[in-house]
């Protein structure tokens, strides 16, 4: 690691102007929880570092009259998950954010800086998947520069992302779910906190009035895969389906049969794809007990 | 020194829990480290690292990083005095020099992925770090051998050539797989044939790390003198003097090491790394004091962790429980360099029980793994795991009861150990039947959380504890306190313990008396704080100086009442006259009148002990699995243990929690994960996996007490013996939960999940 600059932009032009200006030889930081640890480690050359707290749009939570939320990219996460509004309304991310790191972490770490580091096993980014949240994004050229890209499409490889040059993670905004939905997280870790995914599933699903079928589904799986891992198998297999432990299992073997991890010190294939499974099929079971109030 | 002492059990201040000593500092952050240390004119160092595991090293360029702009001096082994094949004393026993330079830098090869090759000095740390990177060395890559299987495979190249034509290599019939030993007795092969239950186990085990919170450091300067002065962080001052001297080849006098506090050890302080390499680089940067401090991986990578390694164990016993025949074979993983510890493993791997007829064969392997180091009763915790485990499985097998057939075949006074030794008065009897009366061997297992299932299980080890040198100065001030100045680096409450015995023998408070830890300058030869020794030995030497105190303090007082020294006595801290009553003086009075009676009064002890008999525990566990993902939770924990006499029964405590919650993360989740090409992949704490707070219960602690006679106050020494049973006696609960035997370390959530499957 070599000396580099401080950047503590004010609004969202100055920090793309900066991102711009330096490329990938620049990192924006929220609560630095990931990016100082790479740099330290050498996996960043960096010539700049772009704190970006001081950008009133990405450090607030604002909630609209439709039902929906932005979380701005730097809000972290102990401030969402005292958000009595989103622990209502979205306990699926709740599930999330208050189980990564420590609680000095969660003071500092930001959801979506969580999501732009971009790792198979973070977290935050299955359950916005579950929540089918929005990554609105700036870029350099001003407003006409601006896009939305769903959170599924997001990430592109381990750390990578559709973040261009320049480009910078304003907010998410989850969409109002609506009635008779409910959305988990789960992951396994071998430790009881302070600890990496092994594996991890977020599920949501919209039941009818009744909460006994399934209207609608979304699969997530962490760490199973280069990117968070969709599985449209485990979702179809729900989908026009009544609620019942043997097509909860379908869908939960779906999940498993998809998941194509690698072995590392955190786990073997079989063990991930196991756990995929179990996963799924629990936090069905939880989803569904949550959309049933 | 064989005095024995009888049995007290009446103290004023040993049994006693004051605030120790060091305390107020460490909890407000003041107390010194090695990484605190500024010097005027001070550069920093930054060393360079083989990424290859084994590797001969062609060629090291340092053109590059010489040239940058704030580099002060750049080193390779080449800046070393270049050392033979021969065998030196570095306080743990003979070592040849050469491997022992070797591993400070690396010569003409790398034998682990981490290995130090070079190193800078430059005006700053990160000015180092980038010089470091600029080295350029070009490496042939060879084969690298990661485990006991890969070392005996086809093609495998010798790791040091120095093996390949040794007797013990001849022996094994491969050049990284040394013979070390033999331990035989009785007969063995056929006390099996005639064994009524005949169980048998291989056992396979990971190495795991000391996890020391503080990285290794060290600063040093080359003085106007031409002494080396070097502050760093160790369990051994006297030991780092030594190591650098030998290294450097310079007399040992001209060393002075100041040890800073120490951020933990747990055996891994005892070795050295860093000194030569900031000592040569000072030497070249124009003597200004270079300072140097490891990153964590390179802690991981870099610096001795504990022997993994194969157990293969055979135990037989007769049809009424009679343990009658062991027979083992070792192989342990040395690392790059021998010295895997194998032979106190062979000390301890039959020492809780008496068996009649044994055997015990000792390898040390090499793989391209960091260099072993001590880890709390280095090599005891691995050959428990196999022996405890394969004594369950013979009273399961048998039919016997496991704690009666642990009782009935307990080593006592007179037991010989498997390497030959007779035990003295030791309390393994003692620590079982204090087990079984515990409450938590008598309570129930509680309901588990819908899914999951409970088991308990329980284990014993051993460790023999040493005695060796330490010595200790005292002197009196005018209102009656005494400094105590020693040279034990204390990483255990080991300065309360100490000036705790020098208290309860001058009659004064722990709180009278002051210890300092000191430099090598500054007081007598003390061996290293490592084997459990140091409230045994040093607390020896406390005492003795106390005495000697004492004696020069009763001559002092017969010079105030004008009387023959041998008429004054010391009781409860005063003196009087025994033969007239009218004459007593407390001691704290008798210290504001040194002026008139001769000045000041010092004295000193000093001690070279023979080990200071053996110390017991026996273990109890449950744990909770979910059998879907094999989440494995210690849900309660209790350690039974000799402490001999508990001189502050909070730091015994302390020492006995700690071992437990070390010995539970080598249980359930610490390894070096190696890659194929034998790079750690775990090098840091997220992914090496020691248990947090979270991942314990509260540690239910028992002290049992049976007085080591050859201590003035019974100590036998507490802080290692708790790291033994921890992995067997949760293996054993782990066995009771799921009815599946796990036979290899971690017993990981991926290995329950997949035993459950198969």
């Amino acid at each position: 690691m070599h000396p580099f600059a401080y950047e503590a932009p004010t609004t969202i032009d100055a920090a793309v102007a900066l991102l711009d200006k330096h490329g990938d030889r620049a990192r924006p930081i929220a609560g630095g929880t990931d990016v100082l640890v790479q740099a330290r480690a050498n996996r960043w050359d960096l010539d700049a570092i772009v704190d970006v707290k001081n950008i009133p749009e990405l450090t607030e939570i604002s909630h609209y009259p439709d039902g929906s939320v932005a979380i701005g990219a730097a809000v972290p996460c102990y401030q969402i998950y005292e958000d009595q509004k989103i622990r209502d309304n979205f306990p699926g991310i709740i599930d999330a954010v208050e189980m990564i790191g420590g609680i000095q972490i969660q003071s500092r770490a930001a959801l979506g800086g969580n999501l732009c580091n971009s790792s198979p096993s973070a977290d935050g980014i299955c359950p916005l998947i579950a929540y089918n949240a929005v990554c609105h994004i700036a870029g350099p050229g001003g407003d006409d520069n601006h896009r939305d890209v769903a959170v599924e499409d997001f990430c592109t490889g381990p750390g990578s992302n559709v973040l261009a040059r320049g480009e910078i993670l304003v907010s998410v905004v989850l969409p109002n779910p609506g009635d008779n939905f409910g959305a988990a997280y789960e992951r396994f870790i071998p430790r009881n906190e302070m600890d990496i995914a092994v594996a991890g599933a977020g599920v949501s699903v919209k039941l009818n009035a009744a909460g006994d079928k399934f209207e609608a589904a979304r699969v997530a799986l962490a760490a199973v895969a280069p990117v968070p891992l969709v599985v449209p198998a485990a979702e179809a297999a729900l989908v026009g389906n009544s609620v019942s432990d043997d097509v909860i299992e379908a869908a939960a073997k779906a999940a498993g049969d998809a998941a194509s991890p690698i072995a590392d010190m955190r786990g073997t294939i079989d063990q991930r794809k196991h756990l995929s499974a179990v996963l799924t099929r629990r936090m069905i079971n939880q989803a569904v007990a949550r959309a049933r109030g | 020194m064989v005095a024995t002492f009888e049995p007290k059990s009446e103290y004023k201040v040993i049994g006693t829990r004051p605030i120790r000593h060091d305390g107020l500092d460490k909890v407000t952050g003041r107390a010194v480290y090695g990484a605190d240390i500024k010097l005027p004119s001070m550069i920093w160092g930054a060393v360079l690292r083989s990424p290859h595991a084994h590797a001969r090293i062609l060629s090291i360029d340092t053109s590059a990083a010489e040239a940058m702009d704030g580099v002060h001096a750049v080193v390779t082994n080449a800046d070393l005095p270049q050392a033979e094949n021969e065998m030196v004393d570095l306080g743990e026993g003979a070592t040849n020099l050469k491997w022992a330079v070797d591993n400070i830098l690396a010569s003409d090869k790398a034998l682990y992925a981490g290995h130090a090759v070079a190193a800078v000095a430059a005006a700053d740390r990160y000015t180092a770090e980038e010089a470091a990177r600029a080295i350029k060395v070009d490496y042939e890559v060879l084969r690298a051998a990661t485990n006991v299987d890969d070392t005996i495979a086809d093609g495998m190249p010798a790791i040091l050539e120095e093996f390949v034509d040794s007797p013990g290599a001849q022996e094994s019939g491969h050049a990284n797989h040394v013979k070390e030993f033999t331990h035989e007795f009785g007969d063995p092969d056929a006390a099996i044939a005639g064994a009524d239950h005949v169980v048998e186990g291989e056992f396979n085990l990971q190495m795991v790390h000391q996890g020391y919170i503080e990285p290794h450091n060290a600063t040093a300067v080359w003085d106007e003198n031409d002494r080396l002065k070097v502050w760093t962080s160790t369990q051994g001052a006297f030991t780092v003097r030594q190591q650098i001297a030998a290294i450097l080849k310079i007399d040992e006098s001209r060393v002075r090491v100041t040890p800073l506090e120490i951020g933990g050890g747990f055996g891994g302080k005892i070795p050295i790394y860093l000194e030569p390499v900031a000592a040569v680089l000072s030497r070249k940067a124009g003597n200004v004091p270079v300072k140097l401090v490891m990153e964590r991986r390179s802690v991981f990578e870099g610096t001795g962790p504990a022997a993994g390694g194969k157990i293969h164990l055979k135990l037989g016993a007769t049809k009424d429980g009679q343990l009658v025949a062991a027979d083992s074979t070792l192989r342990m993983e040395a690392g790059g360099y021998p010295g895997s510890l194998v032979g106190a493993s062979g000390m301890c791997i039959y020492a809780c029980y008496n068996i009649p007829n044994m055997r015990i064969v000792g390898y040390d392997v090499l793989v391209n793994k960091p260099k072993v180091a001590a880890y709390r009763a280095p090599g005891s915790p691995q050959v428990a795991f196999a022996i405890e485990t394969l004594i369950d499985d013979l009273c399961e097998q048998a039919g016997f009861d496991k704690w009666q057939f642990r009782r009935d075949n307990a080593a006592k006074e007179g037991t010989r150990r498997g390497d030959g030794p007779i035990f003295p008065r030791i309390g393994m009897e003692e620590v079982l039947d204090a087990a079984k009366e515990t409450d938590h061997f008598n309570s129930d297992l509680g309901d588990p959380a819908p899914g999951n299932v409970r088991g308990r299980g329980f284990a014993s080890g051993y460790w023999f504890n040493v005695g060796l040198q330490s010595s200790v100065n005292l002197s009196l001030n005018n209102d009656g306190t005494v400094e105590l100045v020693e040279g034990s680096t204390d990483i255990g409450g080991t300065r309360a313990s100490i000036a705790m015995q020098a208290a309860e023998t001058l009659g004064i408070t722990a709180e009278d008396v002051n210890p300092t830890v000191v430099d090598t300058d500054t007081v007598g030869f003390t061996a290293v704080t490592g084997g459990s020794r140091v409230t045994y030995a040093t607390g020896y030497a406390a005492y003795n100086a106390a005495i000697e105190m004492i004696d020069k303090l009763k001559v002092r007082a017969s010079m105030l009442w004008s009387i023959d020294a041998d008429d004054v006595q010391f009781e409860d801290g005063v003196f009087s006259s025994k033969s007239d009553p009218e004459l007593s003086i407390a001691f704290k009075d008798l210290a504001g009148k040194l002026g008139d009676t001769g000045g000041p009064v010092t004295s000193t002890g000093s001690v070279d002990l023979e080990a200071a008999g053996g110390a017991y525990g026996t273990h109890i566990c449950d744990v909770e699995i979910d059998p879907e993902t094999g989440k494995t939770d210690v849900v309660r924990y209790t350690i039974v243990q000799d402490a001999g006499r508990a001189i502050h029964p909070s730091y015994v405590e302390g020492q006995m929690q700690g071992g437990v919650a070390q010995g539970i993360g080598w249980a359930l989740n610490e390894e070096y994960y190696m890659s194929d090409d034998g790079v750690m992949s775990n090098s840091s704490y997220l992914d090496y996996r020691m248990p947090t707070s979270l991942d314990l219960p509260n540690i239910e602690t028992v002290i049992v007490e049976v007085p080591n006679p050859v201590h003035p106050y019974g100590v036998r020494g507490v802080g290692e013996v708790p790291i033994v049973p921890p992995v067997p006696t949760v293996g054993n609960a782990i066995k009771d939960a799921i009815g599946i035997r796990l036979r290899e370390t971690p017993m990981n959530a991926g290995r329950i999940v997949s035993a459950l499957g198969s």
